[in-house]
Parts: structure tokens; C-alpha cells; sequence
């Protein structure tokens, strides 16, 4: 097998911190899914075009704003909040107004809306590629163990945990959070208690595409901005929810680890089929735990 | 309330007109909307296999696309790469879509609702992705084109005639699987699956063998698309393509038959038409989509039937 002798342990390393920098994209963009399909019960599909959209406001922004070295993080608050506003519109003006209806219908409600964001992005930004460039800050690479890692890897690592430590705060010490909670497992019960329920779930459906529109954003220097990055993330980010326990963030966070990181190694296995290991991965996960490694919301 | 023996009369001379007719198709429609016929026909056998799973069996059937592609990916690699005779590969396409069913529908069946459509959601992406990216077997992004189809199936008007024939002795086989005391029990677990098992009805196993049937009839299907493109690609099997088979069952009506051909020609028809004046006839289907689930939810036939129940109900006893 000649693939091993290519394999050193700095290799296997730069390999690693790849793979957990992507699973950080993935979990921010995953945990907002699981947070909306576990308390509102929408299997959102709209989530990835939200994810794109998050990228090219990012994009469009931080070019608005390129003239001062401030613009990319302008750029990178400014694109995930644009998100929030327009998910705020869908909510208030259409989902709040099918909450009763089935998972089949709220789906396919999402996929509409999947295909409005797609024409909707190629009407505003045309259909070739974008790229942005890091911060100044962030350009260039640090060498570990003599192999070189881009700074912004760096940066997207230290995002993941502090994101995780955010919604772990918010779910389990704020109020609304707790709210949230009680509607996720009975909902009517909740607002026989006297909460209006319509609003927390507005404000936890905003807060997950939030999160969409902060992965795309935080994406956005990373890989080309193209047309189709709704229909990859909406599918990874599903299989993420799905292993890790419909609703369950910390689900998301451990299939995140798990679809990222087999991901970044199955390259060093056998690159031609790299791809194909984390969905096998997360199959031969569900042929054991059908619903999922942690314990699903509802 | 009509006489039973008189609306099936009806019935029958309306199907025997609309099968002469659509036989005639050929002799009096320009090619291109003989081949759209054909694509529609195609397509309605794939919506109608689904709503088998679906609408009758109360399964969400998310990925449902996956069967159908694999029945095109079967037939064209047997059609190239083995020497067989043209019947056997068209009898053994499905016949792999039906197992494929068989492995998938043991796994999920275990589930219900939600978590079924997911698992089967996360078990098609695999078989996508393996489509996708094995580019010695299957083409990969590329897919597998100028399949060889003998030209008396190929050609515009074999085509249409050899998908014509299937289609409708496949239509046929699942009414009258549907209307089968299977097809009853069927529909018994859709309503209350607990009340069934607790009669003793074996649920999962009921539910597995019309997973079988639906995957079955899709591979049917995904044969006959290749007879009529002469290629078969991994979009056969994407998400996309599930979701707007499910589109197709909604619009026509998800708990009646005839819905999803329906609801298929309807989807077709009009992206080819809207398709050419406009690149974004995803945005009228998505418009489409949104007034289908806020005014119709039971879809164009399923909302002309309560039109008509409710015109011969006594007043006060709506619905």
C-alpha cells in the first residue's frame, strides 16, 4: 500500500487542524439547522441558501467597505445580521402563519424558498465566481511542525468553541433559551402558561439563520463564492443534524467533529473517494443509532 | 350518490378514450412534443411510485429520486458494459432499484415520519455520492451518455410507444396493488399505525414491502428515461430532484392516484415552456410551491373532489 509511506505525522497533523477548521463552519451552520428543527420543527432546507447568502452579502460588503482595514469585519458582522433581517421578513410574513402544518409541507415550503434564494442570488450577483481575500491580519501562514497553516484557518478555530460556548449560554442560562426549551417539548402547554410563543420562535428562527449567514461569511475567504454552495452545506449540514440528534446542538456539534474530520483524513486514505467517507460515516452511524448519537430534542 | 356499476363505465370509456388518444399522439404532434409526452410520462411514473410510499403508505419518502436513478445507472451499465440481451437488462434495472429499496427500506422502516425521511435522506446521499464521484464505473459528474439503445426503441416514436406501454401496464399494477386488501391495510397503517399493529397488522413488514414496490416501479421508470434520453447522470439521483417529485405529488394531490401524473405533466409542461423564455423558472416554481401549501394543501385534485363531495353534501355538512 504506497498511500501509508506518503503519510508523515506533521502531514497528518496540517490534516487535522484543516479538518477541525472545516468542522467549525460546519457546526456554526449545522447548530443553527438543529436549532430551528428542534424547536420550531421546521426542517428548514432554505438553511443553505441562507449560508450562501451570508457569503456574498460578506463578500459585498467587505468590497463596500474595502478602502479601510476595518471592511472585512464590518463585512463579517454586517452579512450574518442582513441574514437575520431577511429570515425576521420570512418568518413574521410566512412561516408564523404555518407553524400547525406537516414536517412534508414546512419542507417543501423551505425548498421554495431554497429556489426564490437561488434566482434571487443570481439576479443580484450574476452567476460567475467571487473571492475574497482575509484581513491583512489574517493573510499568510504559520508553519507547524515545518509545514505551513494559514492564519485564517487559525481564526476560524477560535470562532467554533466560542460559538458553542454562546448557544450552550443561551439555551441553558437566558431566558428565552429556557422558553425555547419548554416550547420545544410542548408547545401548547407553554403558551397556555401565558408566553407568547410566536415570538420566541421568531426570535429562535432568526438566531439559527443567524448562524447560517455567519458560516457563509466566515466561509467566504476560504473557497471560491459560487452559485450550488446552498446545495452542498444544506446536504452536509443535514447528515450532521440527522447523526447527531435531531435538535440536539451539542448532535451538531459532535457530528460536525465527526463529518469534518473524516472528511480531511479520508483524504490522506484514498483522496479520489475522500468525499464519500463522512457520508458513510454518518450511514453506518444511523444503521446503529437510527435517531441519532445524542438524544433528540422531541 | 351515483350508482356505482354507471361511474365505473364512466371511468373506464374516459381511460380508453385518453389511452386511444394518447396512442394517436405520434401521427398528429410535431417530435419535439412527442418526446415531451414521453418525458412526462416518465416522470409521472416516478411521482406516482412515490406517492405509493407517501400518499398511500404515509411514508415520508425524502429521497425517493435515489431509486429512480439507479434504475437509469443499471440499465445503461448493463447496456455497455455486458453483452446481455437488451430484455434482460431492462427486466434487471429494476429489479436493482427494487433491491436497493429492500436494503435501504430494512434500515428505515424501523422509524416513522420525521426520522424515516431523514434516514432515508441520509442513506440516498451515500448512493448519490458514490454515483457521483466513481468515475471509473459510473461516469461520475459527467454521467453515462449515448447509451445503446437498439433504434427501434430510441427513436422519438419508439421511444414514446415502448414508455407508453410500460407506463401504463405499471400504472395499472399499482392500482391495482393500491386497491388490494394490501393496498387497504396499506392505507389502515398511514391513518393509525398504532390501532393497526394493535389489530395485528405487521406494520414494518407491510411497510417494507411497498417500499419495495415503490423503488421498484422507480427503477421502471428510470429504465424508461434512458430509452428515451439515451443518458443517465448523478441529478437522476440529487435531493433536488426528490423534492420536486414531492412537489409533483403535491400539486396533484397526494392522497389520490392520478395526482402525481398530474402534477408531473403539470411541472414538465411548464418548465419546458417557461424554461424558454426565462432562465428563472425556479422562481415561478417556487411561487408555484408557496400558493400550492398556503390555498390548495390537498392539491388540484384532491381540491376539485372536495369541491365535488361538498356540492352534493346537505348544506351544514361541509367537508
Amino acid at each position: 500500500m504506497d498511500f501509508l509511506t506518503t503519510v508523515t505525522s506533521s502531514g497528518l497533523i496540517q490534516q487535522f487542524l484543516v479538518g477541525l477548521s472545516r468542522t467549525t463552519i460546519l457546526f456554526v451552520v449545522a447548530s443553527g439547522l438543529s436549532l430551528v428543527l428542534g424547536v420550531l420543527r421546521i426542517p428548514n432546507v432554505a438553511h443553505g441558501s441562507l449560508y450562501m447568502l451570508g457569503a456574498f452579502l460578506c463578500y459585498s460588503f467587505a468590497t463596500l467597505f474595502g478602502k479601510n482595514p476595518i471592511g472585512f469585519w464590518v463585512a463579517i458582522v454586517m452579512a450574518p445580521l442582513g441574514v437575520a433581517l431577511i429570515s425576521l421578513a420570512a418568518e413574521r410574513g410566512l412561516f408564523c402563519r404555518l407553524y400547525d402544518r406537516e414536517h412534508l409541507m414546512l419542507l417543501l415550503f423551505t425548498f421554495a424558498l431554497m429556489l426564490l434564494c437561488r434566482d434571487i442570488v443570481k439576479m443580484i450577483w450574476g452567476a460567475e465566481y467571487r473571492s475574497l481575500a482575509p484581513p491583512v491580519v489574517l493573510q499568510g501562514s504559520l508553519s507547524i511542525l515545518d509545514l505551513p497553516f494559514p492564519k485564517y484557518n487559525f481564526f476560524l478555530l477560535s470562532i467554533g468553541p466560542f460559538v458553542a460556548l454562546a448557544l450552550w449560554f443561551l439555551t441553558q442560562r437566558t431566558k428565552i433559551g429556557k422558553i425555547a426549551r419548554a416550547a420545544a417539548v410542548d408547545r401548547d402547554m407553554v403558551s397556555a402558561v401565558g408566553i407568547n410563543v410566536s415570538w420566541v420562535f421568531a426570535s429562535v428562527f432568526v438566531i439559527g439563520c443567524f448562524l447560517a449567514g455567519l458560516g457563509g461569511a466566515l466561509v467566504a475567504p476560504t473557497q471560491n463564492i459560487a452559485q450550488g454552495m446552498d446545495h452542498t452545506i444544506i446536504m452536509e449540514s443535514f447528515l450532521i443534524v440527522i447523526a447527531g440528534g435531531l435538535g440536539n446542538v451539542w448532535g451538531a456539534l459532535l457530528g460536525a467533529l465527526i463529518f469534518g474530520l473524516t472528511d480531511s483524513m479520508g483524504i490522506l486514505v484514498w483522496p479520489q473517494f475522500s468525499i464519500v467517507f463522512p457520508y458513510a460515516i454518518v450511514v453506518i452511524v444511523l444503521i446503529f443509532r437510527p435517531k441519532g448519537l445524542l438524544r433528540a430534542t422531541w | 350518490m351515483e350508482p356505482d356499476d354507471h361511474s365505473r363505465f364512466k371511468w373506464f370509456a374516459l381511460v380508453v378514450v385518453g389511452l386511444v388518444t394518447l396512442g394517436l399522439c405520434p401521427y398528429f404532434l410535431p417530435r419535439f412534443f412527442t418526446y415531451l409526452l414521453a418525458l412526462i410520462l416518465v416522470t409521472g411514473l416516478v411521482a406516482t411510485s412515490l406517492n405509493m410510499a407517501l400518499g398511500f403508505g404515509g411514508m415520508y419518502q425524502f429521497h425517493h429520486a435515489v431509486f429512480y436513478g439507479i434504475g437509469a445507472y443499471a440499465v445503461s451499465l448493463m447496456l455497455i458494459k455486458s453483452g446481455l440481451p437488451i430484455v434482460i437488462c431492462f427486466v434487471a434495472a429494476p429489479v436493482v432499484s427494487a433491491i436497493l429499496a429492500l436494503l435501504m427500506g430494512f434500515i428505515c422502516v424501523r422509524l416513522s415520519k420525521l426520522y424515516f425521511g431523514m434516514l432515508q435522506l441520509s442513506l440516498g446521499s451515500l448512493v448519490w455520492i458514490l454515483v457521483f464521484r466513481w468515475y471509473s464505473f459510473t461516469g461520475g459528474d459527467d454521467g453515462l451518455h449515448g447509451v445503446p439503445v437498439p433504434s427501434w426503441i430510441s427513436s422519438v416514436t419508439g421511444s414514446y410507444y415502448f414508455t407508453l406501454i410500460v407506463s401504463v401496464v405499471s400504472l395499472i399494477i399499482m392500482y391495482i396493488v393500491l386497491n388490494s386488501p394490501f393496498g387497504r391495510i396499506l392505507q389502515a397503517i398511514r391513518d393509525n399505525s398504532e390501532r393497526s399493529e394493535s389489530v395485528g397488522i405487521q406494520v414494518r413488514r407491510h411497510q417494507l414491502v411497498t417500499q419495495v414496490i415503490a423503488g421498484f416501479f422507480a427503477g421502471v421508470s428510470g429504465m424508461l428515461f434512458v430509452t428515451v434520453e439515451g443518458s443517465a447522470f448523478p441529478d437522476l439521483l440529487s435531493w433536488t430532484l426528490s423534492l420536486e417529485l414531492l412537489i409533483m405529488c403535491l400539486l396533484g394531490g397526494w392522497f389520490t392516484f392520478f395526482g402525481p401524473m398530474l402534477g408531473a405533466a403539470i411541472i414538465v409542461s411548464l418548465r419546458t415552456m417557461v424554461g424558454a423564455y426565462t432562465e428563472y423558472w425556479t422562481t415561478v416554481l417556487a411561487i408555484i410551491l408557496m400558493l400550492l401549501i398556503f390555498f390548495l394543501p390537498e392539491g388540484i385534485i384532491g381540491f376539485i373532489e372536495t369541491l365535488f363531495k361538498r356540492s352534493h353534501a346537505s348544506p351544514g355538512e361541509d367537508l
